[in-house]
């Protein structure tokens, strides 16, 4: 039997409903206007290929935030989680929050490898947890996280998962 | 040590009902269940004969071939050189001098491409391949285009999957210097005509690549029957180890191309103003080859032969029927790929749950299927989607694993609400 398996319960902890309704209706789905910083994010291994745009004002804050671009159900919703939580932060939070995204999918619980992130209330964003079991799909949570890292660092090529 | 070769005993069809036995990896359980492999056009799992093979040599045989007078340097040499010979019975070669071993069916179209195609290809040539292709028998020909100015011709599909049979006569005029053809299709199962169409290839003098990765686990397959020039295959898709696969090449074709790699092995004398190369089919074999894979090919080619491959194929094409039409009963499923004539798999959609979501599904079933673009980008944009859930067959599967599919097909639009 393999070890990673998971108990009946965990599809359902996968595909919560939340994550299914922002998948069916992704929020600030869509190109932006006069955005100020954009990045594509590419999972090679299955064709996910989503584009994050962001427009940030003076002060460093995100003004407004969209996405557009076809993938699974776990990328699509988790790119709508993160346009929906990132509106209205610094760039600086924002990327406090790619850090504790991710490290929460790495199964760290919101800190990531030098105990940044925990300061973080995940909120909605704790949906994302299910797929801690699905060690195959962490990478789909996680593209639209990379985008914005590399969107905010001023990344000319398209992030990729590898 | 291996057992006698069995190649003298007479194909013995009564083993396929519990062949599934006769492979390790498949007696485990998934989530709980009996694990139902659907991913046989990935990877094939191998037989205990296979493993058994491998092991064997590794244990007591192993040394490098074609160079020590030592005792293991000669079973290795042996061992190797009758695994060629597995093979040159396997897709009836007129001689060994016609099988090269390879890493697989990728190095194959690589070598064919660069040594016998490249020299011959200017500006304003055509290399033709078709819409089903695997990437590796693209991206090799598109290398050849960028280096030489050469055009890439497409052969185009209709929607079930089928090829366009009177678009690619129109396709064929002198200026084709190569058909490169998949002939069975990865992504959908399409069995390509390919008989007929290495006629007509010929007729016009265009020299005929075959793609037969998908082929051989699944079909006879004889090379002069086809009169194809090149035939391609990977050992992982027939039941034996990764890393290994084989060209076949006509002999006379074989004698006229450069090396593709050099080094050792592929050498008669070496000068510093001048070397020797060996003769066919070492020429193409630059350094120490896979031994253990080829030995484990040759073990696979055997165990394939015991049972009969005109018998698996009959069993795999009444298991592909049952698995189309059971699969098309299921309410929103949309069935891709439908073409007359296929072998050994079934891609599909189900509603608008996204292939990758399908496949973390069934896996939690015990269900292991691919999902994705399946390396046929081209056939998924035909078809306008990002990818397919694909279930492919062997020798092994049974009505069982079909139901079970469909069972976790019925979970995937339980946990969708579709």
């Amino acid at each position: 039997m393999s070890a990673f398996a998971p108990a009946p319960d965990e599809l359902r902890e996968l595909y919560r409903e939340l994550i299914l309704d922002h998948a069916k209706s992704p929020r600030h789905f869509g190109a932006l206007d006069a955005a100020t910083h954009e990045a594509e994010g590419i999972n090679p291994l299955c064709g996910d290929k989503l584009k994050v745009y962001f427009r940030v004002d003076g002060d460093g804050r995100i003004e407004d935030a969209a996405f557009q671009g076809s993938g699974c159900a776990i990328s699509v919703a988790s790119a709508s989680l993160l346009t929906d939580t990132v509106i209205g932060l610094t760039t600086d939070e924002a990327d406090n929050w790619f850090a504790a995204v991710v490290s929460l999918l790495g199964g760290r619980d919101g800190r990531d490898s030098r105990g940044n992130g925990a300061a973080i209330e995940l909120g909605k964003l704790r949906a994302l947890e299910g797929v801690r079991e699905f060690p195959s799909r962490v990478k789909c949570a996680t593209l639209a996280y990379h985008a914005l890292n590399a969107s905010i660092h001023g990344a000319t090529e398209p992030a990729t998962t590898e | 040590m291996p057992e006698a070769d069995p190649i003298a005993a007479a194909p013995d069809d009564s083993r396929l009902g519990h062949c599934r036995e006769d492979f390790p990896a498949l007696d485990q359980e998934i989530g709980g269940r009996r694990l139902v492999y659907l991913d046989n056009a990935a990877s094939a799992q191998q037989p205990a004969a296979v493993i058994d093979a491998v092991a064997a040599y590794q244990r007591h045989d192993h040394a490098n071939v074609h160079r020590g007078v030592h005792t293991l340097s000669h079973r290795a040499t042996e061992a190797y050189e009758n695994a060629r010979d597995d093979v040159v019975r396997f897709v009836n070669a007129s001689s060994r001098r016609e099988i090269v071993f390879t890493r697989g069916t990728t190095e194959a179209i690589n070598l064919v491409a660069q040594s016998f195609c490249r020299p011959k290809v200017e500006a304003g040539d055509r290399i033709l391949i078709s819409h089903l292709e695997h990437h590796s028998n693209i991206v090799p020909w598109q290398l050849v285009c960028e280096q030489t100015g050469a055009e890439l011709v497409v052969i185009p599909i209709d929607e079930t999957g089928a090829l366009l049979l009177d678009v690619f006569d129109s396709l064929l005029d002198d200026r084709v210097r190569i058909l490169a053809l998949s002939h069975v299709s990865n992504a959908l199962g399409t069995v390509n005509p390919v008989r007929d169409m290495i006629d007509k290839a010929h007729e016009r003098g265009v020299p005929v690549l075959l793609d037969g990765a998908q082929a051989v686990p699944h079909l006879p397959v004889d090379v002069q029957a086809l009169d194809c020039d090149f035939f391609a295959f990977s050992g992982h898709k027939m039941f034996g180890p990764t890393g290994i696969g084989v060209l076949y090449g006509r002999e006379t074709l074989l004698e006229q191309m450069p090396p593709y790699q050099g080094g050792g092995d592929m050498i008669l004398e070496v000068r510093f103003d001048g070397t020797t190369y060996n003769d066919l089919p070492y020429k193409f074999e630059a350094g120490t080859p896979n031994i253990s894979g080829a030995v484990g090919l040759g073990a696979a080619i055997r165990y394939l032969q015991g049972i009969g491959m005109a018998a698996i194929a009959a069993h795999e094409h009444t298991l592909l029927e049952m698995m189309s039409s059971r699969l098309a009963s299921v309410d929103g499923i949309r069935l891709i790929g439908t073409a007359a004539d296929k072998a050994g798999v079934q891609s599909f959609m189900l509603d608008d749950i996204h292939p990758h979501d399908l496949g973390t599904i069934l896996d939690h079933e015990g269900v292991a299927i691919r999902t994705g673009h399946h390396c046929a980008m081209p056939v998924m944009e035909f078809f306008g989607v990002p990818g397919t859930a694909r279930a492919s067959l062997a020798l092994y599967n049974d009505e069982e694993d079909v139901e079970r599919l469909v069972e976790a097909l019925d979970t995937a639009k339980q946990v969708f609400h579709v």
